[in-house]
């Protein structure tokens, strides 16, 4: 059925989660498989989740009593700065990077990337950039101006030591690793996939990582531009941003949320594409409006080079552009809420099983849901007027970067990961790590809408004890204890299943994409044969074939036809 | 004495725990007509988001209760869509986004028009970590607490002296960012006397925490006789001790940042501290101005708030007894 492919890498592999096997770490290092590279990204982003959770601890230390002189004013503000961008470029970025070079050519019926030795390089540049980032804090301070480092601020003389320096070449490495990743994902999707498997048969993982590739093809060049001209102003006294010399402090915002924007929208597009995989799985149904998810999906990448400016409405640029930008933003909340119902249209009707995957992504509709409307007040520009930059924003940008993105992709990792390890997870741990997180979460996070409402700016290292300010954050701090809790059991639940847990199988949820027909870890060589695929359901087709969606007519199969 | 008095009640009146909830910063309270604006959208979208919440909410508890797998259960119906529920799918956050994009653009415009080209009542420039506010047609400058009159539509032009900043002060309405190089503008027509707590929202620095805002809004005539005294150059220094303080503050390089008015200190790097003594916080915000804080912050500036722009110069003791003696003066 498929071409084999001849890769220059050894016979043997290690493709399951663990390094204690014959060929050692050394394999690991030298491997371009993307199953193994797809690993070492996961691995990566857990990681960075552990420091960048840490440094969050520390900060929310600092916000338990007012007045507090736990940290100095200039450690707390490299921590929040470090926070948000470890977060961003190197958790949720190499998360979906990990999951998407696992799984799209399996889901494709593919051996393999369409360029292994760049995937591998991409990995482990973007390690390296996120390690310099990191060595910052013994080279003379970390960057210390915000994860999105406003000029004139990132200017050496407002932020003398190299911090900011670190930052730019640590994102702009780690940069050229993502945008390297999403082309190999363009090109595998278009030119790898087992010859029947038309377009409209791609699995909606599959479908979001396409959309996203070209996401990040046309946001992450913004982002780098502005990074090089900020090293230049930094290291050869330009003047693009520095104010005081007549450059501009627009400018960097522009280009910054040109690409910042649709970054929310690259980190949150697969984890999309993961739910609804395993809403179909665990509710036994195949996706409701499998057009509309994919076409939704299409239309927020779109939009999402258009909404930019709704992070600058106080900037005071004017109506014309507000009311542009503003309009732009509220569209695109159409999109994103149509999603939310074809999940909840997956699961009517089903026969939901409640594994710790199905938890997190039943969690994840209510908590995307706060996130998204939450969202949607800063389209409403007098209501952003009054919102932005307060801790308000912190909460809405953790319900989408938490609630939206991290929920889908705990929800994921629980449901791939019989494959990736060959192992069965306890679900009983699951369950005590999804209810600490989800608790701990909205203890964290929902009581900082209420802390923006009554004034509380963001990005402050101490407050005044004004009334509620106290009380709120004090919350907010036990919250993030009960997180950083629930993620030791997290650590012990993955330790106890790669140690102790059941030998998984081939297919343990009943799943209906190809990875699910290959052995659990899958051998290096994914397959040697594939049936012909005539749905986006494959392996149901083959399975189930007295209710296989490959008897159907089209019109059936993605429910444009009305059915009663 | 008028803005003395208001200032004192918020400082030291007792009040019940409701009174100081009344008092919270918050847009949900709004002191101006631009707020009361924004207020009321607020609450029409809080109302739309809590329904929409509601019906996800509903339909998913719904679905979590009604569809459980139960033991035996066969594979239920493969249905994959319903032409029908997708048209409310997008109809019904259609119509939504259509009613508040019109609230949203009125009530925009209505909350800031464009800049009319009329000479400002106020000028507010974002200073690391300080606010400062003149007042065009008068000589006055003050820091950090500002005062305002009630009842009248104020132009406010909003700058930056170095980084970007941000001027909030919920119960009046709009944020706006202090730009440098630019010139930002709001709309005010505060509705209510009192103080008004705000804070800078725009990171801008170490301090970025204590550059708090007071607005102190007050009737017209209170507020001319504030603006009038505020013009005045400083009192004359009367103590020997006070006297001391300012022979030292002249010898010193104090005034290379910061002015005083009817001496020879011009700096404007710093507060103006013309009138210093009348108000009633320092630092913007961090403390309560009197002579022990200003004591200990001009012994160590850098240990009372670390990386504000004041060095730590290394006075004896008695010099700077003098040195607060004299600026206590400065009413």
């Amino acid at each position: 059925m498929i071409t084999d492919v001849e890769l220059p890498e050894p016979e043997k592999s290690l493709p399951g989660a663990t390094v204690n096997s014959d060929q050692g770490l050394l394999m690991w290092i030298s491997s371009v498989d993307h199953k193994q590279i797809g690993i070492m990204y996961l691995l990566m982003a857990l990681f960075y989740l552990f420091v960048g959770g840490l440094l969050a601890l520390l900060m929310r230390v600092q916000l338990l009593v007012p007045n507090n002189h736990f940290l100095a004013p200039d450690a707390y503000n490299q921590l929040f700065t470090m926070h948000g961008t470890t977060m961003i470029f190197f958790v949720l970025t190499p998360a979906i990077l990990g999951l998407a070079v696992y799984l799209v050519p399996l889901q494709i019926g593919a051996n393999e990337m369409a360029f292994p030795r760049l995937n591998a390089f991409s990995f482990w540049i973007s390690l390296f950039g996120g390690l310099l980032l990191y060595f910052s804090f013994l080279a003379g301070g970390a960057p210390d101006a915000g994860w999105f480092s406003y000029a004139p601020l990132n200017q050496t003389q407002y932020s003398a030591s190299p911090g900011i320096d670190y930052y730019c070449i640590g994102l702009l490495l780690s940069g050229i690793g993502t945008v390297a990743t999403a082309g190999n994902l363009a090109v595998t999707i278009i030119t790898l996939r087992t010859p029947s498997m038309q377009y409209k048969y791609m699995p909606v993982f599959v479908w979001m990582v396409f959309i996203d590739s070209f996401l990040i093809l046309a946001a992450f060049p913004s982002l780098n531009a502005a990074l090089a001209m900020l090293l230049i102003d930094r290291q050869l006294d330009g003047h693009f941003f520095n104010t005081d010399a007549g450059g501009s402090a627009l400018l960097w915002q522009h280009l910054f949320w040109l690409f910042g924007h649709p970054e929310v929208y690259i980190v949150v597009l697969p984890p999309f594409g993961v739910l609804s995989e395993v809403f179909q799985v665990y509710s036994r149904k195949p996706i409701f409006g499998y057009p509309f998810v994919v076409g939704s999906g299409i239309a927020i990448s779109l939009l999402a080079f258009g909404v930019w400016v709704h992070h600058m409405f106080a900037t005071g640029m004017g109506h014309t552009v507000n009311s542009f930008f503003a309009v732009s933003s509220m569209l695109i909340g159409i999109p994103t809420g149509v999603k939310v119902f074809n999940w909840l249209g997956t699961m009517y009707g089903g026969s939901i099983r409640f594994t710790t995957g199905m938890l997190f992504a039943t969690a994840f509709l209510v908590e995307f849901t706060i996130g998204g409307l939450s969202g949607i007040s800063f389209a409403i520009v007098p209501i952003d007027w009054q919102l932005t930059d307060t801790y308000y924003v912190v909460a809405h940008l953790h319900y989408v970067f938490l609630g939206g993105s991290l929920f889908g992709l705990f929800a994921g990792l629980f449901y791939w990961f019989p494959k990736m390890s060959g192992r069965m997870y306890s679900e009983r741990l699951g369950n005590w790590f999804f209810w600490l997180f989800v608790i701990g979460f909205n203890l964290t996070f929902f009581v900082q809408h209420i802390l923006g409402i009554i004034g509380m700016p963001r990005r402050v290292y101490t407050y005044p004890a004004l009334a509620g300010y106290s009380a709120l954050n004090l919350t907010s701090s036990l919250g993030a204890f009960l997180m950083g809790l629930s993620m030791l059991v997290f650590l012990y639940l993955l330790y106890d299943a790669l140690k102790r847990g059941k030998r998984a199988g081939d297919n343990p949820w009943d799943g209906y994409t190809f990875e699910w027909l290959t052995s659990s870890p899958p051998p290096l060589k994914n397959f040697t044969t594939l049936p012909p695929v005539y749905s986006f359901r494959p392996v149901h087709d083959l399975n189930h074939p007295e209710i296989g969606d490959y008897k159907k007519p089209d019109e059936e199969k993605y429910g444009t036809k009305d059915i009663d | 004495m008028g803005d003395q008095n208001s200032v004192d009640e918020y400082l030291s009146a007792p009040r019940s725990y409701m009174e100081t909830l009344s008092m919270l910063p918050s847009l949900l309270r709004p002191a101006a007509a631009q707020a009361d604006r924004i207020a009321s959208l607020t609450a029409y979208f809080t109302i739309a988001a809590l329904l929409v919440l509601t019906i996800v909410i509903g339909l998913l508890i719904y679905i979590v209760v009604r569809f459980r797998a139960r033991p035996g259960d066969a594979e239920p119906e493969q249905f994959t869509g319903n032409k029908v529920v997708e048209g409310f799918m997008i109809g019904v956050p259609t119509l939504l986004v259509i009613v508040f994009m019109y609230l949203t653009l009125d009530t925009m415009a209505d909350v800031l028009p464009p800049d009319s080209g009329t000479q400002p009542d106020v000028v507010i420039t974002g200073h690391r970590y300080w606010w400062e506010a003149s007042y065009p047609g008068t000589k006055a400058i003050v820091a950090n607490e500002i005062h305002l009159p009630v009842g009248r539509r104020l132009l406010l032009h909003i700058n930056a002296a170095d980084v970007i900043h941000d001027w909030w002060v919920p119960a009046l309405g709009a944020k706006m960012d202090a730009i440098p190089g630019r010139t930002n503008h709001l709309w005010v027509t505060i509705t209510k006397p009192g103080v008004y707590e705000g804070a800078c929202s725009e990171f801008c620095g170490a301090q970025h925490a204590w550059m708090r805002i007071k607005v102190v809004a007050q009737p017209e005539p209170e507020f001319r006789d504030w603006v009038a005294r505020k013009a005045q150059v400083a009192n004359p220094v009367l103590s020997a001790s006070a006297q001391a303080g300012a022979a030292f503050f002249s010898r010193q390089p104090c005034g290379s940042c910061h002015r005083i008015r009817g001496t020879a200190a011009t700096g404007a790097v710093g507060p103006d501290l013309t009138h210093f003594a009348s108000r009633r916080t320092m630092l913007a915000g961090l403390m309560e101005n009197n002579p022990d804080n200003l004591r200990q912050w001009l012994t160590d500036p850098q240990h009372v708030k670390p990386g504000a722009l004041m060095p730590r110069f290394i006075y004896p003791k008695d010099s700077i007894n003098v040195l607060v003696d004299y600026l206590s003066s400065l009413k």
